[in-house]
């Protein structure tokens, strides 16, 4: 175990062996972890993975059972108040109030942090977020998606050096999330550091780094190529007819870890590269299909993660 | 994130944080309060409504009690004393007897409220200038609606007997009214609820808007929010008391007011005084209530809760039964109780015109239990989800 509390200062976050347990059952084990100052790391597993929990833990909401950890270089245990100052959190749950209205809700943040001119400030983050002439509009009244940006916005408010985004975008349309993803960019260019959840894989791709935890415990991490290269599974890719039965007839063959259909094409995986190769052979030169050879894709890669995550912990 | 100036800047610490915080808070519960129309209504309802039927329904000077004689004689006088009474509007006389055990009876049986018993030889000992005595009885188990009446009686019969019978200047009755209250002696009076009222319903509103203000964020989930911000507990209490103070304030001042102008119920001492102590009292059931969501898990446990707290408030404070005559461990337990305290500090205040001196006792109680609420809400407080 490093000594975690002398964080370098290019680390924003640096957690060893965090663990936590909820009415004896162990959501996060052992978790390991370290985010560089300024970039953008993507938080990726199923649900009920211990993503939120790992992120109320970073910032003093959740106590670890055990382990230690740094955050902007303070102790997660006894400096929760300092962590509270330079992060913004952003909860998985809309939790600004409902019953506030936009401004109100921001001159809130604003009033609790200490920002000088509070009015000021609310009024620039609403024109920042594009949200003028909702000023007045009550939070809970706004959709979906501009829930999301005004909670992306009373976060940043106070201008934070740490960003901790649990599911920001969960349930936001296609447009909503690339530009809150450029908004993210902007941010982390401005020297945020931005620890981010997600279940898109076209999110993660957009990080600097990623995480995969299943299970609570985690799996993976680095940047994607990383991943994708450290999972040394080999990818097959079926266009063509009767995928389905091809699929099935697959599922238990030898060297075949994975099937799994992806619109029109089936994607075939295992880790035993000369095994699969055996196997595909044989299916290869059936008529009104077409076999390729490629690299495994993000989401090949999570689900065999996933798999076997399911054999070894539960 | 107008002007981020880089991972290494430092967090300015601008002073007044702990004031500027509770403030953040408090302009945060005052919005909320304000937009939640139910609770703003009921801020005025409560009172109004309870003082109403207290004052009106319950309190209200009765009429037309049923009333039992006892005629021992037959006179001119007695039907002429008879007829006042019954011109009181009081009285009304439903049954006539000739024995003191059917008398007795009627009473006992609660047929009638009253008995008047006019007296054998009544009319000659008047004459006589003897000044003979006139029983009423009441059945004072309802000391309301026996006190008043019989409070009543002696005004009432000297102006209906004007005509008949005047005696001396100033005018007095030729015979002496004996008034007894039956089963209840010490009757209590109406000057006495309206004062008591104004400790019992702030204690029920007060209690319950403060009981549900913890575990409302939480329900909402806006408590994560919240704990991720750099607030401390005792902020966060202060800015969810202090609105509520305000509330409190008027909620006292609506009920004293109607007292005053409806129930003629003086304010003997100085108004200031009230004022403060009230405050006092609202801001220690207002810690109470804090205290009670920082403990219980949903809203519906911290209704419960209040019940509970709010039930023996009423029962052992005074205001229902007299302090003195409770058993002593009711008595330790009313001690306990904030409503007790107020309840003596109002009535001295208003009833008898008592200064501070009198009152230390109970102020400095009050102090004391709003002290322990705070400290026990503030060790309470999760900052954590854990
Ligand atoms: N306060 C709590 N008490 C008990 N169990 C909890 C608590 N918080 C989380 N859990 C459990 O811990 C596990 C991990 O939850 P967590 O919210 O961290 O998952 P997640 O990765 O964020 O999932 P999702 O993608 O659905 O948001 C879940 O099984 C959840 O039921
Ligand atoms: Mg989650």
């Amino acid at each position: 175990m490093t000594a975690a509390t002398v964080a370098a200062p290019d680390i924003a976050i640096e957690v060893t062996g965090l663990s936590k347990s909820f009415n004896g059952r162990e959501v996060v084990h052992d978790l390991s972890m370290q985010v560089k100052r300024g970039t953008i790391y993507g938080f990726l597993g199923p649900n009920g993975s211990g993503k939120t929990t790992t992120i109320r833990m970073l910032c003093g909401l959740l106590t670890p059972d055990s382990g230690t950890g740094t955050c902007l270089g303070f102790d997660i245990r006894r400096d929760a108040d300092k962590i509270k100052r330079r992060v913004g959190y952003m909860t998985q749950r809309f939790s600004l109030y409902q019953d506030l209205s936009v401004r109100e809700n921001l001159e809130f943040v604003a009033r609790l942090y200490g920002v000088r001119d509070p009015r000021k400030a609310a009024r620039d983050m609403i024109a920042r977020l594009g949200l003028n002439g909702r000023d007045e509009q009550l939070a809970g009244e706004l959709s979906g998606g501009w829930k999301q940006r005004l909670a992306l916005g009373a976060c940043t408010l106070p201008n934070p050096q740490l960003l901790l985004l649990d599911e920001p975008t969960a349930g936001v349309d296609p447009k909503a999330r690339r530009d809150f993803w450029n908004e993210i960019h902007a941010l982390a260019a401005q020297g945020l550091t931005v620890l981010v959840s997600t279940h898109y894989m076209d999110e993660a791709e957009r990080c600097h780094e990623i995480a995969y935890i299943a299970y609570g415990h985690l799996l993976a991490h680095g940047t994607v190529e990383q991943v994708i290269a450290a999972s040394s599974l080999a990818t097959w890719t079926v266009t063509g007819a009767d995928l389905n039965e091809l699929a099935a007839d697959l599922a238990d063959k030898p060297g075949v870890d994975m099937v799994a259909p992806f619109g029109t094409s089936l994607h075939v995986s295992g880790r035993d590269h000369a095994a699969l190769e055996a196997t595909v052979s044989s299916y290869r030169d059936r008529p009104g299909q077409h076999w390729q050879h490629g690299a495994p894709s993000l989401e090949d890669v999570f689900i065999d993660l996933m798999t076997r995550a399911r054999d070894n912990f539960q | 994130m107008s002007a981020v100036e880089g991972p290494d800047r430092e967090v300015e610490e601008r002073p007044f944080g702990f004031w500027r915080r509770s403030y953040a808070m408090l302009v945060k519960e005052f919005i909320q309060l304000r937009r939640d129309r139910v609770s703003f209504a009921m801020i005025v309802m409560i009172p109004v409504m309870q003082l109403l039927l207290f004052g009106y329904a319950i309190n209200t000077t009765p009429r037309h009690l049923p009333t039992a004689v006892l005629l021992q004689e037959d006179s001119d006088l007695g039907r002429s004393i008879l007829k006042a009474l019954e011109n009181t509007s009081y009285f009304q006389f439903t049954h006539e007897v000739h024995t003191v055990a059917e008398f007795d009876s009627l009473l006992l049986s609660g047929k009638v409220l009253f008995g008047v018993e006019i007296p054998r030889g009544f009319e000659r000992a008047v004459r006589r200038g003897d000044r003979p005595a006139l029983l009423v009885a009441a059945d004072a188990t309802d000391p309301v609606a026996a006190g008043s009446a019989l409070g009543a009686l002696g005004t009432l019969m000297q102006t209906a007997l004007q005509h008949d019978l005047f005696v001396g200047d100033p005018p007095s009755l030729p015979f002496e009214i004996r008034a007894h209250a039956r089963y209840n002696p010490a009757a209590s009076s109406r000057l006495n609820i309206v004062p008591g009222l104004v400790g019992t319903i702030l204690t029920m509103t007060m209690l319950i808007f403060t009981a549900l203000s913890v575990t409302r964020e939480i329900e909402r989930g806006t408590m994560e929010n919240l704990l991720s911000m750099p607030i401390t507990p005792v902020e966060v209490m202060l800015g969810k008391i202090v609105p509520y103070v305000l509330v409190g304030f008027i909620q006292a001042t609506l009920i004293i007011g109607i007292g005053v102008l409806l129930f003629g119920v003086p304010v003997q001492g100085s108004l200031l005084l009230l004022a403060l102590l009230s405050t006092l009292f609202i801001t220690t059931n207002l810690s109470i209530g804090y205290t009670f969501s920082t403990i219980v898990q949903n809203q519906l446990q911290a209704m419960q809760l209040s019940m509970m707290f709010f039930l023996p408030s009423i029962l052992l404070s005074g205001f229902m039964f007299p302090f003195a005559g409770m058993p002593v461990w009711a008595q330790y337990i009313g001690e306990g109780l904030p409503l007790t305290h107020y309840i003596r500090i109002v009535r001295a205040i208003m009833l008898k015109g008592a200064v501070l001196e009198n009152l230390r006792y109970d102020a400095i109680a009050l102090v004391a239990l709003m002290l322990l609420a705070m400290t026990i809400a503030v060790s309470r407080f999760r900052r954590t989800l854990d």
